[in-house]
Order: C-alpha cells, then structure tokens, then sequence
C-alpha cells in the first residue's frame, strides 16, 4: 500500500499544526464561532448530540495493521474502547474531548492518518472497491488513481470551498461494489473499445439524500493522463455554477438535474478545452511512482483447492458456514479475501472495540501481508489469505466475537449512528438494526432467505444508504414519536435502482413483523435460485405492497 | 476596511465608485460602467472593476488589457466562488492585480493567493478580530502543495519536487 514520502508527512504535519492554531484563535477570539465551524469540519470534528465526535480519513478504505493498532490506542486512552466504521470507510470516533483533538491528531500523523476533509464543503475521503488489487473480475486495481486523486484532492485551494460536500468513488472492476453511482463524482476504469487501452469512464451527479439520483456518464472515455484536469475542470463548474441559495439544492446533481446532462458536459468541456493540461496533470513517471506501490505481495505459487480448508469445513459446518458466505474470489490461485463481519448477532453495526482493533492487527500481519480493508457496508476485509490459513484465521476471529458467517445476508445490516448519536437524526437506528438482526439470527432462516441487504437510515440524509437497500429502513419523526419508511427494489450495483416506498411509517415496534412479511412474499413467489432483488424485479410491487398493507392497517 | 497583501497592510491608492465620477487617478466602478469608463479614461489614468462573484471571467476578458485591477467580492467567507473566477481570469491571461473584497478568515489567505489574487480587503470587523501577523502567518503555514499550477511564493509543489528529484537520479522511496 501507499506510504508517505517527505512531502506527504511534511503537509500532514503542518496541517495538525494549522489545526492547533485554529483552536487557539478561536479560544483567543480572533475566530467567531461561526467562522471556526467550517474549519473545525474540515478537520473531520462534528458537534453530536453528546459530544464531540471525530472522523477519520481511511482513503480508499485500505488500512495497514499497524494504523489499525493506533486506532486501538486512540480507543482506550482518548475515547471509550471502541471506534465505529462508517459506510464512507472512515472511522468515528464518538466521545472526543476538543482538548484532546490536536494530540489525536498527532497520534494519527505518527501512521500516516489524517482526518482531512472528512466533513465540511470540499473534496471529501476518496472511497473504492473494498476488493481492489484483488477482485477476479478487475480490469485494472482502482488504488493508484484513487491514491492520486487523494493528493490531487488534498487542501487543494481552489475547491476548500465549494457549496457543499462532494464525494469520489472509483473503481476497476466489472462489478461495482463501490456505489459508484451514488457519488458526486465516480471514476470507472474501463478499456476503450478500439485500442484496448484502459482510461476512464467519468459518472457525475448521483447521490442519495432528500433527493436520490443516480450518477450519469459525463465522459465515456477519458485518456489516463488527463484525469487531474477533467477533474478540476468538472469541480470549477460545480463552484462556479453550483446553486449556493439553498443548502438543499447545493450538491453538483442538484445542478446537473436542473440544466440536463448534455449542458453540464458542454460547460465541462468547455472549461477543458481552456485548461493548460501540462499545467495541471501529473505526469505519467508520478502516475507510475504511485502505482509501484501498489504491486501485488509476494505470492507463493498454491494449488487452487485447499484440502486442508476443505478438511476442517467438513469437521466443522459453522466454518463451512463462514466460508460460504465470507470469502470472496480471489484473481490469486489459492488465495482468499475475508470479510469480517462487524454485525454480530444483535451488535451494533460497524462499531469494533480497542481489543477486536489488536486482534484484527495481529491476523492482518501474519495471513495479510500487514492490509486491511474497510467496506462501505461497514465490516473489514483481509485481502490476501491463504486457503491453507482460513481455518486458523477463523479460529482467531471466532475467539473474539469476529466471525458471523452473515456477509450479504440479511443481518449484515448497514445503519448510520441515528438518534443514539448524530444530532441530524430523527429517529433512532442502531435499535432497529439490532431487532431486525435478533429477529432473523437464525443461521438456517438466513440460508434459506439468501442475499438480502437493509440499509437503516436515521433521517432524510442517507447516510444508511436505505434509497439503495434491497430493503431501505428510513427513520422520521412524526408527532414527537419515530416513524420507520420502508422501501424495497435498491440496488447499489451495476444494476443500480432506488427504492419504492411500501406504504405508511410504522412505529420501531412493528418493523420486524413487516419486514417479515416481505420476505415470506419473496420465499413464497421466488422461482429456481433466485434472489430477493430478482424476484422483485420480475414480481414488481403490488404483491409486497399487499402484504406490508396488513401490518399497515393493524397499526393505522 | 483593511487592505493586505504577502507583505502586509497596505494603502489603497484606489477610489471606489457608484456613479461615472472618474476625478481620481485610480478608480474602481462596477461591471456595468466598465466600458464607458475605458472611454472616458484620462492618460495616465488606472480603471479598475468590481465584480460579484456571479459574473464570470469571460465577460471581463475583452477588457483585461486596459484594465489594471479586478476585484471580486466574496459576499461571506465560506463562499469559495471567487477562487475559481480568480483562477479562471488568471488562465485566460489576466496580468493586472487580483483583491479578494469580503469577510474572509486568514485561514484563507493561501487558497486566494494560489488562485491568482493579490491582495485581501476585509471590512473593519474581521480585521479588528484578525491582525495582520495572522494573515502572514497563514500563508506560509502549509509550505507544500499537491496541486500543479497553483503554487506561489515559497510554497512547495511536491509533485515538481518528486519530478525534479527524478530527473536528478535521487529514487523517491520506490
């Protein structure tokens, strides 16, 4: 993976330094409150309902043991045990003192962490496909660009102030697994059909929120040496033209939705075509010098089936468990990717403790070559395991509450923080995710549903990605009492959908009873080996609509 | 108002204009006066604009050879619109001086000057709050950057930095 050089520490280090001088101006009252908030975000520190919490970069979601084991000290001597990941591949940490903050931010720095730009109105953490390096069906590992786009990215000047937030994704594979066409901006690696060559394919305006809309193609292809240009050309539209009247209204698919795809891709283009590229791109060498670390680990050369794997799954079926749903294709013969599921059975989702961090440091050290991965459904992913290690690799996990054998089953829940923390939620989201995850926690009962995925959202703001869950939970607030939405038919792939709302709220109580009711549709409507979404896609609504309305009408 | 720039407070030797009164050496007036002011100009005499940043950088471009100084007003600091029409007029070849009108935070004195402008004029209450030190001491806070192009002063582009570094032999870590 990336490692700093002299110039990256050096900004990194200044930059904490900046942030302490900030502090102290406020303090000293040279900053108002007013002008010290967009500073304060812009170093990832939110005000919740509690208490300070703080946001920490993890681009890309790769992860190195050993930043994972400074996280795990952050835990226990500046906050309370545990950090939460979120499905923007950050970790939060909840129960931040402001005194501590330029001290953390120190500890981060010692390991090549930061907390730049994860809030505020600017460039936000690049994310990817938690796979990339990895995936069998790669046209080429995302890592590179997105690690350039991070620098490109970094406190660029021009764009600290945009009118609103504004998120990259990229990726590299066939498969989206990095929600591409939620983003503001997403960056697909493909091959042009004529020369073969691979550049980019440019996606622009999608997000979820008040206003779901799915990103369109801006470029098909783009060159690769051109990407820094396109990209600043693309973000000096969006902060020249950008509405900045109503904060609802302020995101660049706002813009694109109101003058229409071809108008924005024309002002695009045109501000390329005025941009000195020499000027602004990084030349291929620096485009080569970051893509040199990112060579695959040393491989050993292994059978493609491991009969020691296949051995132990026969002693044991709860490992025969794990590896049906955990493991992940690897392009490396007898090689794995094992997610590690943060949704243990009545857990709350994405949250792992100081201990959990060390154990998961350990592991990535001996079977990983020393990576991790965070997913934007909020568990971790060793990439690189041996066939021949997954057994001790499941031992060790097992022992610390890490191995639920429930990756893309239905109580591998992806919520936001909600009511418990955020002080934007509505309603409360963890609880719900908690219920849904006792009610349906039996191992068979999930083998028999299949692939399902719930996205829990505490408000309006997605941050639970519910327009885009096969099952979206959206909590309100309705006469001083929380109010769940549900939506089904999302899908954050290649085969991208947004939700339809079933009917009316229900009260938390009456959640699970519905959401009940929509699986027995699908396990009674399903044909041959298909799953949920499928079988929603040929059955439409109307047949899950009718059995939500039964609980609907008990609760009305 | 406080007029600075990267060697501190200075005076403003120019005169700002709501009507076509064009007595002083050097006067500012609006957009909409601009061209009946260039026809009016005295020898010797410098016109300078003043622009919202909802005007772009393409209406002032047939005027960039005569006029000596733009300047765009930020209506609030945290509206960073001003940066991309300072970059854009710099792009397009404008040479003149740059002043950046608003109640900006010194924080943001090296993202005006990376985009081309020169000088920051801040209204009484953000300068009363904001000394002059804090704005030198801003702009040379963060001492590299990543973006090409944007470089000023002593700040470091790290991506020449590694450049030069490759074209003098010296391998940069890999």
């Amino acid at each position: 993976m990336y490692r700093y050089d002299e110039f990256d520490e050096r900004l990194v280090r200044e930059r904490v330094a900046q942030f302490a001088s900030q502090v102290a101006r406020r303090i000293d009252g040279s900053l108002t409150d007013a002008e010290f908030l967009p500073l304060r975000l812009k170093n990832g520190l939110y005000l919740q309902l509690h208490s300070y919490m703080l946001r920490i970069a993890i681009p890309y979601g790769t992860l190195h043991a050993r930043q994972l084991r400074q996280l795990a000290r952050i835990a226990d001597e500046y906050d309370r045990g545990y950090g939460h990941f979120t499905t923007r591949t950050n970790l939060q940490f909840n129960w931040s003192k402001l005194k501590d903050v330029p001290t953390v931010l120190g500890l981060l720095a010692d390991v090549e962490m930061h907390c730049i730009q994860t809030s505020g109105n600017c460039i936000r953490n690049v994310t990817a496909d938690q796979f990339a390096g990895v995936a069998y069906d790669e046209i080429e590992d995302p890592r590179p660009i997105a690690e350039l786009i991070r620098q490109w990215s970094t406190l660029h000047p021009e764009f600290e102030w945009l009118g609103r937030k504004f998120k990259i994704a990229v990726s590299g594979a066939t498969h989206d697994r990095a929600v591409v066409k939620s983003h503001d901006l997403g960056v697909r690696i493909v091959r042009d059909a004529k020369s073969g060559a691979a550049g980019y394919e440019i996606l622009v305006g999608g997000g979820l929120g008040r206003t779901p809309l799915a990103a369109q193609v801006l470029r098909e292809f783009l060159p690769r040496e051109d990407l820094l240009a396109y990209l600043e050309a693309t973000l000096r539209v969006y902060n020249l033209d950008g509405r900045r009247d109503n904060k609802y209204k302020a995101r660049i698919k706002i813009l694109v939705h109101e003058i229409g795809i071809e108008a924005f891709r024309a002002l695009v283009e045109e501000e390329f075509a005025r941009i000195d590229k020499a000027r602004v791109n990084a030349d291929p060498q620096e485009q080569a010098r970051i893509a040199a670390y990112f060579a695959p680990p040393a491989y050993q050369d292994l059978p493609e089936v491991s009969r020691k794997l296949e051995e132990a799954q026969i002693r044991d079926p709860e490992l025969a468990r794990f590896v049906e749903h955990n493991l992940f294709r690897h392009k490396r013969r007898g090689y794995t990717a094992v997610t590690i599921s943060l949704k243990p059975i009545g857990g709350t989702p994405g949250d792992m403790s100081s201990e959990q961090m060390r154990v998961v440091a350990d592991l990535a050290e001996k079977y990983s070559f020393d990576e991790l991965r965070v997913t934007h459904a909020q568990n971790l992913v060793l990439p690189y395991v041996r066939l021949d290690d997954v057994a001790e690799v499941y031992a060790a996990l097992k022992a610390h509450d890490l191995a639920t054998a429930n990756v893309g089953q239905i109580t591998d829940i992806i919520a936001c923080p909600g009511l418990d923390y955020c002080s934007l939620a509505t309603a409360r989201s963890i609880p719900i995710a908690q219920a849904l995850s006792k009610h349906f926690a039996d191992p068979e009962k999930q083998k028999e549903i299949g692939e399902v995925s719930i996205k829990i959202s505490g408000c309006i703001n997605a941050c639970g990605h519910h327009h885009v869950g096969n099952i979206g939970i959206l909590g309100l607030e309705k006469k001083g009492v929380e109010s769940y939405q549900i939506t089904i038919g999302g899908d954050p792939s290649e085969t991208y959908a947004l939700g339809e709302l079933l009917g009316p709220g229900l009260p938390a109580e009456y959640v699970p009873e519905a959401i009940d009711k929509v699986i027995a549709v699908y396990l009674a409507e399903r044909q041959q080996g298909e799953t949920f979404i499928e079988a929603y896609r040929r059955l439409g609504l109307d047949p899950f609509k009718a059995a939500f309305k039964e609980i609907a009408d008990v609760v009305a | 108002m406080l007029l600075l720039d990267r060697e501190g407070a200075k005076a403003d030797v120019w005169t700002r204009v709501e009507t076509l009164d064009l007595t002083a050496d050097n006067v500012i007036v609006a957009l909409a006066q601009l061209r009946d002011a260039l026809a009016a100009r005295r020898p010797g005499q410098h016109i300078g604009a003043a622009i919202d940043n909802t005007e772009r950088a393409a209406a002032l471009e047939p005027f960039f050879r005569e006029l000596a100084l733009i300047v765009i007003a930020f209506p609030t600091g945290y509206n960073g619109r001003g940066l991309s029409i300072a970059r854009q007029l710099r792009e397009r070849g404008f040479v003149g001086a740059l002043r950046a009108s608003g109640p900006l935070v010194s924080d943001q004195f090296p993202h005006a000057l990376a985009c081309g402008f020169d000088e920051i004029e801040l209204p009484d209450d953000s300068a009363k709050r904001q000394p002059v030190e804090q704005w030198l001491d801003a702009a040379q806070r963060i001492s590299v950057t990543y973006q090409r192009g944007y470089s000023y002063g002593a700040v470091t582009n790290i991506l020449e930095q590694r450049r030069a570094a490759r074209l003098a032999g010296v391998g940069n870590n890999v």
